[in-house]
């Protein structure tokens, strides 16, 4: 089963003449171990497919199903917990709570989730751990480098049980080789068992994915890979049916 | 880039014979510039003869090893000093196809340009896999020069992106300077701010 998949979606803002069509008949659908990077100029809807896909705004048209649960059917509470359970985001400016350590940082989803204090303090060490960062639990915000803050990003967005991982220009600021670590901690995450989607305007992030996506004027018109797998070129001979 | 400077950098490290050169050669550039023997000796013979190289006695195996010479010094340390010159490179097989597009009548270039970032976008994918998970220092060589790669095909991609943008600008500014005059403006109006606002 895909943990997200989008239905012929469709977001409008506005009505009538001045009606704005940010996204027209987007279908996509994201399995686990799956990294799918969405690629597009200025406007091409980008950001709001990333935004309907973690159910933070809602499509005009289409539907949009989480780990199977179709968000538009959910109230205001479940659609929350989908948010906070099963959703993480990595933003490009990080939303780090400036008066939080790291690890309280990254407990804060399951804290608001309700977990024991005990626990969402394991858990945030684990993801910590995960990141490469546990020995900077303790440690502020400001008192980190971009590079580690986003880390911790990350390790906020993973906490839990997270099976889908919606990244917006996650390497925004962060120099090449910082960046490039933080797209291989989204691979490793989805390599055991996540699903992740990535929007970024630069191709060699977008290279991580197994699947790009080029989005133009709201609409897919083009999608680079799966890699194709020797079983796969079975298919392309005519008169084959593997 | 030449072979030659290549073959110099390796016998910098000591002497060398031909098939040791080769397979330094391949595992220097990650395999990704195979070399046949017959290059490295044709190669050699001409660092002989301008003296930047020599050749040392047989040894008793048969091989005849070769040693780089002051000359090859100072001739490597200047190209490692001189930056490459683009117009050493090969013609631009891509700009011209694109600039052909543009002006052959009945081509749909912002398809030829979709075509090839796809395209591209997959010769990324495939090196970025082959990016080794762990770092090891070994590995260095050739994670610099599978980078090399990358940055490449990555700036073709935003060049790609450039094209395509100035693409659509550009049949912007066809479709309102083909607008009939009788149009009223402010349907003009109306149809250019659709325009901007997608």
């Amino acid at each position: 089963m895909s943990v997200l998949e989008l239905r012929d979606v469709y977001r409008t803002h506005g009505k009538g003449e001045t009606a704005v069509h940010a996204l027209g008949g987007v279908t996509l659908s994201v399995a686990p171990g799956e990294f799918v990077a969405v690629m597009g100029p200025s406007g091409s809807g980008k950001s709001t497919l990333l935004n309907l896909a973690g159910g933070l705004d809602a499509p005009t048209k289409g539907e949009v199903v989480v780990e199977g649960s179709v968000l538009g059917t959910l109230n205001r509470k479940q659609l929350a917990a989908v948010r906070r359970r099963r959703v993480g985001y990595v933003f490009q400016d990080l939303n780090l709570l400036p008066s939080l350590t790291a690890a309280e940082n990254v407990a804060l989803p399951l804290e608001l989730d309700g977990m024991s204090l005990r626990k969402t303090r394991r858990h945030a060490i684990a993801a910590l751990e995960e990141v490469g960062l546990a020995d900077l639990a303790l440690r502020f915000p400001d008192e980190m480098s971009g590079g580690q803050q986003q880390r911790v990003a990350i390790a906020r967005a993973l906490v839990g049980d997270r099976r889908l991982v919606l990244a917006d220009e996650p390497t925004g600021a962060l120099d090449s080789q910082t960046g490039e670590a933080v797209l291989k901690l989204l691979r490793a995450r989805v390599d055991a068992g996540a699903a992740g989607v990535l929007v970024t305007h630069e191709a060699r992030h977008a290279a991580w994915a197994d699947r790009v996506v080029f989005l133009r004027d709201g609409e897919v018109v083009d999608t680079s890979g799966p890699l194709v797998q020797p079983e796969e070129l079975l298919h392309n001979v005519p008169g084959v049916r593997a | 880039m030449s072979v030659k400077h290549g073959l110099l950098a390796l016998l910098e490290r000591g002497s060398r014979y031909g098939y040791q050169l080769r397979t330094e050669f391949e595992q220097a550039t990650g395999g990704t510039w195979p070399l046949n023997i017959g290059q490295v000796y044709t190669t050699l013979s001409r660092l002989e003869r301008d003296g930047f190289a020599r050749a040392l006695p047989e040894s008793d195996g048969g091989q005849r090893p070769y040693e780089i010479t002051q000359d090859g010094r100072i001739e490597l340390a200047l190209w490692f000093a001189s930056p490459i010159n683009r117009t050493d490179r090969p013609r631009d097989e891509l700009a011209i196809k694109l600039a052909l597009a543009l002006t052959t009548p009945g081509v749909d270039v912002r398809a030829v340009v979709q075509t090839q970032r796809t395209a591209t976008m997959r010769t990324l994918q495939e090196y970025t896999r082959l990016k080794p998970g762990a770092e090891r220092p070994d590995d260095l060589a050739w994670r610099l020069v599978l980078d090399a790669m990358i940055f490449r095909a990555e700036a073709e991609v935003r060049w790609l992106d450039h094209c395509e943008s100035s693409l659509a600008r550009y049949a912007s500014t066809q479709i309102a300077a083909t607008t009939p005059p009788a149009v009223p403006t402010d349907i003009t109006a109306e149809d250019n701010r659709e325009a901007t606002t997608r």
